[in-house]
């Protein structure tokens, strides 16, 4: 569409200035984790690198780690071995815990977490790859079966290399999701277990804590930014030219609110 | 007799390529049983878990033991209805998440649509990358930031300060911008994905027959684009009504989700009875938005 100079113009600001919003809530928080001083005052006094390794000290911090690991990972598995909907992320989280506790009985721990966790994560992994089967043709099957291939020689060799992309996309968008979620987690978590946005969430309100809370939320923000960046990487090289197109994207992100 | 010689006549067949032959053609049944797994889990975790939930709603709390009681009555719903709190904090949830959907409507349309039709295709992929990182991370540190930012020494009084005014501090203004703010990327891509729909050749026809760029904006671009709108407008109304942390820790006030979150532990009848409201709201809204067309741009 041809545009006057003046109106792409306004087209360029409205995309700074969106973008600017996006970001620059992400940049403050970089530099409050080298903020020299423990109090919350803008700009900061002077800047210091200590607030890492104190981080990386905390033992607490590292358990909720470790924590998140665990829930991220089995999560994510569930979700490829078996491979939501529009509704708000709390109607989930209080149907589980009713579900967990009033019916099934069983008290809530890591295990009630991850169960939470791998329902989304499922829609997530699943939206990848079915974005992939749908731009496929199914006459490669066919193919496949011309040639004498049985279904599962079929499956093996020619449908599971097609999507193999998809699904290692879709398993790191699901950790990224798993690791970063707090709506479900709270209310599928059992007494005195943390993942670490739950250890944020407990230390956000403690004065003492602040510097801490800024440099973990900078270590959390660098560890899901990673999978997401190769995830969009992998499907995008898959993909070439076509990639441009936003049908993965928008339909992959669609459901996977948590 | 001829039929009985042919079916005799075929070779054996594994039982592989018999299911071969049954899949073959029938892509429904393909889908089906690829779907079977999800499917299931939905259906038993989810539905499973919805079911409990809307059950719940009809339980009671013994005034005494504190113990939950399944009998079923109405009388979480009668609260709900008769206590002017919970209206209120319906009502709240509802008009912030209405303003944050049109909000991230007005921001999204122009940054989607430089995405889709003025950028190079190099400028576009690095913008949707762009968009689409902060969209699958750290919320909550997202959230925290604001709430540093929003303080009252916080970089946003200081950045005010030259012109002489304040920042919103806390309250239901920095909820709505917090969740505007969070969202706002779930605005952008089904925009984008719709405008990148439209031909490039319906907008050179509109020029040819001597419309304005305003009015192919409006007469050609705005009513494709719309229902990619509605399809966004679902993600940004549906997680405002869901969030509970955001109005933690941005303002004192209530939402549904505070209630619903509060109520867990003591309350669970009552949590559940809540929770019904944005689901109502929520099958409204979605069959709205069928109606104008939206679940294509999911």
């Amino acid at each position: 569409m041809r545009l006057s100079t003046r109106s792409k113009l306004l087209l360029r600001l409205a995309v700074v200035v969106g973008l600017a919003f996006i970001y620059i809530p992400l940049i403050v928080i970089a530099i409050y984790a080298f903020n020299s001083s423990t109090l919350l005052e803008w700009p900061p006094p002077g800047l210091t690198t200590a607030w890492f390794p104190k981080a990386v000290e905390d033992s607490s911090v590292r358990d909720a780690f470790l924590t998140s690991m665990k829930v991220g990972l089995v999560a994510t598995t569930i979700a490829l071995v078996i491979l939501p909907i529009a509704l708000p992320g709390i109607v989930t989280g209080v149907a589980l815990s009713d579900t967990f506790t009033q019916v099934l009985g069983v008290s809530l721990s890591l295990l009630t977490v991850i169960i939470g966790h791998a329902t989304f994560c499922i829609v997530v992994v699943y939206n990848n790859v079915i974005a992939r089967l749908r731009r496929s043709a199914p006459s490669i099957d066919e193919a496949s079966a011309d040639l004498g291939a049985d279904p599962w020689q079929t499956f093996r060799y020619v449908t599971l290399p097609a999507m193999r992309t998809a699904l290692v996309a879709g398993a790191l968008l699901a950790f990224a999701l798993s690791f970063d979620e707090i709506i479900v987690t709270l209310f599928t978590i059992g007494a005195g277990q943390e993942t670490l946005p739950i250890w944020i969430f407990n230390n956000l309100f403690r004065p003492n804590q602040v510097p801490i809370v800024n440099a973990v939320a900078v270590i959390v923000v660098l560890l899901s930014i990673l999978p997401v960046y190769l995830a969009h990487r992998l499907t995008r090289e898959e993909e070439g030219v076509a990639g441009a197109r936003a049908g993965g994207p928008s339909i992959a992100e669609a459901t996977a609110t948590p | 007799m001829e039929a009985a010689d042919a079916l005799a006549s075929r070779p054996r067949r594994s039982v592989g390529r018999r299911l071969a032959d049954l899949f073959h053609g029938r892509p429904g049944l393909q889908v089906g049983s690829l779907l079977s797994g999800p499917v299931a889990w939905l259906v038993v975790g989810y539905l499973g878990s919805l079911a409990v939930l809307l059950a719940a709603a009809f339980w009671n709390v013994s005034a005494l033991t504190g113990e939950v009681s399944q009998t079923f009555s109405l009388d979480n719903f009668k609260t709900l209805v008769t206590e002017p709190v919970y209206r209120t904090i319906a009502w709240r949830t509802i008009r912030v998440a209405s303003l944050v959907t049109i909000t991230d409507a007005l921001l999204a349309f122009p940054i989607a649509f430089y995405m889709a039709k003025v950028a190079s295709p190099r400028a576009r992929s690095a913008l949707v990358v762009a968009v689409l990182m902060p969209l699958w991370s750290f919320y909550l540190v997202k959230v925290y930031a604001w709430r540093t930012i929003l303080s009252a020494g916080g970089a946003l009084n200081w950045a005010l300060e030259p012109l002489g005014i304040n920042g919103p501090g806390y309250g239901t203004t920095a909820v709505w911008l917090v969740m505007s703010y969070l969202w706002l990327p779930y605005m952008i891509i089904p925009i984008y994905a719709g405008l990148e729909r439209i031909p490039d050749s319906l907008l050179s026809a509109s020029e040819d027959l001597g419309a304005s760029p305003f009015t192919t904006f409006r007469r050609v671009i705005l009513p494709l684009a719309f229902p990619a709108v509605v399809a966004g407008s679902i993600f940004t109304f549906s997680l405002t009504m869901g969030d509970y942390i955001t109005p933690t820790l941005v303002s004192n006030n209530q939402f549904i989700g505070n209630v619903v979150f509060n109520n867990i532990t003591n309350n669970l009848p009552l949590a559940s009875a809540f929770a019904c409201v944005p689901i109502i709201v929520m099958i409204i809204y979605l069959l709205v938005a069928r109606r104008l067309g939206a679940f294509e741009h999911l």
